[in-house]
């Protein structure tokens, strides 16, 4: 049985050239009449199909289907709207919430894919009895499908890209403590590889802790750097020279030949690096550039004044 | 401006030392900085020093990406320590013969 | 914390012909990076080049403009930042951007220090049209 709507949106479409915005438009408005009246099978079809396929294993029944129900809601106001911004605030919320979770993307793009494909087919059995009407409506459902599965796929691509990077930043952070040893004297001991971001964060962290630590030497380490390209070197030149403009002098220590080496052939003036061979003596070094004041012996007052302030 | 003000003052008091805080600046460009030098430069010729303060860690950072070093003018992290490092200067100073 | 996402697309356009001007580019450089996401480190790079090339258009040009836009390769944001200005257009292009890593060099334009903060450098430059300087820097 036809209702008059079906009626009205037949002789629409035997008028309307295929795929004019207004056609389009109206067999949309069909379709997402047809997805929200039987919404409540077609979601639950959907969740047995999820289940079925074995996918989601992270996450229990009952929340599948409350996800479910806010991601079927949400996938079919696009199909109203034409708009995708929604959806993709929408799906990046989404994958911020099930992410930790440890869902993956192909599960993601499974469920979105196998929603489609639920919706579809609900689309067929409705109209397969007028083949016409059925192909106009599919040729409206799937650009808008496809496009919805590229939303969500993108939206939670990029949440996990975000929270990747988050992740590994809090890594770098963690290990590479910055440690205050005695007052106004910093050690940034660095072991390992250094690539150019962890260079960079590095020296973004050393400098806000000469802020912190009102440092006025720091003893940088590099005893556990096995080699360095010049890259690096350049960076180790320049942290260097930020330091000095907060007031902090740094002296180097653990210098390998092979890493001398490489500052020699950037251009680097080594007579001018403050250098030491070993942390230890890196140490004392900066202990006694810390105690180490030219006073005149007539004024012996004045010293000890500077000394208890420090 | 800046220059020829900071020049009378230190002439007119007799300052020992001056210090620059440049605690608001959000960027230190290359004209900036060279502003910088050439005013510690002229006041070492009037016989004071001075000692650049403030200079955030983004700053110094983006300041030596960029490839400028203020070398030969004095920095230190805020006017506590620049004041310090006056008191350091202009002791030793006296001092010597 | 949740990061804003603006349009893709935003421009600005802001006019440089005098030193405030170059105060007002750098600051609304910073704000539409930290929109972006970027960093207070990275938003200070961004503003210190735009700082510098507002500054060269201020001194050699007169007046011009900054444009700044943000922009995505897919997968990454990224802040574009274009210097124009109709002034007499610099003679010496190669010499202009060109430096070592200790030297400031470049024909005290602060070009070869731009270049070194960003991630992509172009620059077209001649007495008819005068100077075009386009740097993008990506996020992180």
């Amino acid at each position: 049985m036809t209702t008059p709507w079906e009626t009205q949106l037949k002789s629409l479409i035997q008028t309307e050239p295929a795929r004019s915005p207004a056609a389009t438009t109206a067999l949309l408005r069909e379709l997402v009449e047809h997805l929200r009246q039987h919404r409540t099978e077609l979601r639950e079809e959907w969740a047995r199909r999820i289940t079925e396929a074995k996918v989601l294993t992270a996450m229990s029944d009952a929340e599948i289907f409350a996800e479910a129900t806010s991601v079927y809601d949400n996938y079919v106001a696009a199909l109203e709207t034409g708009t995708f911004e929604a959806l993709q605030t929408y799906s990046r919320n989404l994958s911020e919430r099930i992410i930790p979770r440890g869902v993956e993307t192909h599960e993601v793009i499974g469920i979105v894919l196998l929603l489609r494909d639920v919706l579809a087919r609900s689309l067929f059995a409705k109209y397969q009895s007028d083949f016409q009407l059925l192909n106009r409506i599919l040729d409206a459902y799937e650009p808008a499908a496809n496009r919805i599965a590229n939303t969500v796929a993108v939206g939670f691509v990029q949440e996990r890209e975000r929270i990747i990077r988050e992740q590994q930043e809090a890594i770098r952070e963690l290990s590479t403590p910055v440690l205050q040893v005695r007052e106004r004297l910093l050690i940034l001991p660095i072991i390992g590889v250094i690539d150019p971001q962890r260079a960079r964060q590095l020296t973004e962290q050393l400098l806000r802790g000469i802020r912190a630590n009102r440092a006025r030497v720091v003893v940088i380490d590099i005893t556990g750097v096995a080699a360095m390209d010049s890259h690096v070197a350049n960076h180790l030149v320049q942290t260097v020279e930020a330091s000095r403009l907060l007031g902090a002098t740094v002296i180097v220590t653990g210098l390998s030949p092979e890493i001398a080496q490489t500052l020699v052939k950037i251009g680097v003036d080594l007579g001018k690096m403050n250098t030491v061979g070993d942390l230890q003596g890196g140490i004392e070094e900066a202990e006694r550039l810390l105690g180490y004041k030219v006073v005149p012996s007539e004024a012996p007052a004045l010293i000890s004044g500077i000394r208890d302030e420090t | 401006m800046l220059q020829s003000a900071l020049v009378e003052k230190v002439g007119k008091f007799r300052s020992r030392g001056v210090i620059v805080d440049v605690t608001a600046l959000d960027v230190l460009d290359s004209f900036a900085s060279r502003t910088l030098r050439d005013i510690a430069h002229i006041i070492r010729l009037r016989g004071a020093e001075t000692v650049i303060v403030g200079v955030q860690p983004e700053v110094a950072f983006a300041m030596v990406q960029l490839g400028i070093t203020l070398e030969k003018v004095s920095t230190a992290l805020d006017l506590e320590e620049g004041l310090a490092y006056l008191d350091q200067k202009l002791q030793h100073a006296r001092a010597t013969p | 914390m949740r990061e804003q996402h603006p349009d893709v697309d935003a421009e600005y356009c802001v006019p440089v012909a005098s030193v405030n001007d170059i105060v007002t580019a750098r600051l609304q450089g910073r704000v539409l990076a930290e929109r972006l996401g970027f960093s207070a480190g990275e938003a200070t790079l961004v503003a210190t080049a735009i700082s510098e090339l507002a500054r060269n258009i201020v001194q050699y040009a007169g007046n011009g403009d900054i444009v700044l836009r943000s922009t995505t390769n897919g997968t990454r944001r990224g802040i574009v930042v274009v210097a124009r200005d109709r002034g007499p257009g610099i003679s010496d292009l190669k010499l202009a951007v060109r430096s070592g890593y200790s030297t400031s060099g470049g024909l005290g334009l602060g070009l070869p220090g731009v270049r070194r903060i960003v991630d992509d450098f172009q620059i077209v430059s001649n007495r008819e049209d005068g100077t075009t300087v386009t740097v993008t820097k990506w996020r992180f």
